[in-house]
């Protein structure tokens, strides 16, 4: 059976999930999402994967949050509590989640899962460094060839072109 | 160990759907924006869960490989919004469709 911190943190986790899409302040939306990914990351430590829970929360709660908690704030202050809805569009909404919930949740509880058990010991983590500076090295460079692409393709994306030198002032 | 692996995936199951209602009824592209991180976290907790549970080291791997692409694909997602916000003055979805030059 669940134990108190697994339903604590579940609770923690879905609830600021759903408070993330529906707090009217996006600022407010932001942070509730930050709560969700450290949910998660709380999950990851139930699950004996420290080094994941360790990466989830610097990348994540650190870097990610800061970038789009800067977004919100260079939106205009009305865009940022507007709620522009289509109540019927909304309420399709509702019922497709209940759907998806209802349907894979019994598919999954029909399945033969609920039987699986563990009793072998958890991974270490030093096994997953060795993992990544050996076999996973290729795979290794080319994940830090695309975030050096994607921040150079952020970066050209977001430059202005309209300001050139000549109109600075400074 | 005494948590199972359903409850584990039924959580991850109630993520994903909290986050495709999000991208079906939200129109402000940062919210959206939101419901895609959801997805992807209920995706690398199912990942974990089953490596866990196997027992496994290479879903690990492949949940820290997926987190740095999505940190990636985040960094990009907002370089767009801000862009489109630049040239239409709102984050309305509504507002994108006429997306072009």
């Amino acid at each position: 059976m669940a134990d108190a911190v697994f339903l604590a943190i579940s609770v923690l986790t879905i609830g600021s999930a759903i408070a993330a899409l529906e707090i009217r302040s996006m600022i407010y939306g932001s942070i509730a999402l930050m709560v969700t990914l450290a949910g998660v990351a709380g999950f990851f430590l139930l699950l004996d994967a420290p080094f994941v829970a360790m990466f989830q929360i610097s990348v994540y709660v650190g870097s990610i949050a800061v970038l789009i908690l800067f977004t919100v704030m260079l939106v205009r202050r009305e865009l940022i509590f507007n709620k522009i809805e289509d109540p019927r569009r909304r309420y399709a909404g509702i019922g497709l989640m209940i759907v998806i919930m209802l349907g894979i949740g019994t598919i999954i509880i029909g399945s033969g899962i609920k039987s699986m058990e563990v009793d072998a010991p958890a991974v270490d983590f030093r096994e997953i460094g060795k993992d990544f500076l050996t076999y996973y090295s290729p795979a290794l460079v080319v994940m830090g060839l695309i975030l050096a692409s994607a921040v150079i393709g952020a970066l050209t994306l977001a430059r202005r072109e309209d300001v050139t030198d000549e109109q600075r002032t400074d | 160990m005494s948590n199972e692996l359903i409850e584990f995936v039924l959580v991850s199951v109630a993520l994903l759907a909290i986050g495709i209602y999000g991208l079906a009824v939200k129109r402000n592209a940062i919210r959206m924006l939101f419901a895609i991180e959801m997805i992807v976290n209920a995706a690398n907790l199912n990942i974990v869960a089953f490596s866990r549970f196997i027992p496994n080291s290479q879903g690990q791997t492949l949940a820290l490989f997926s987190i740095a692409i999505a940190a990636a694909e985040v960094a990009v997602g907002l370089a767009l919004i801000i862009v489109a916000y630049r040239m239409y003055k709102n984050i309305d979805i509504a507002d994108f469709r006429s997306l072009k030059g």
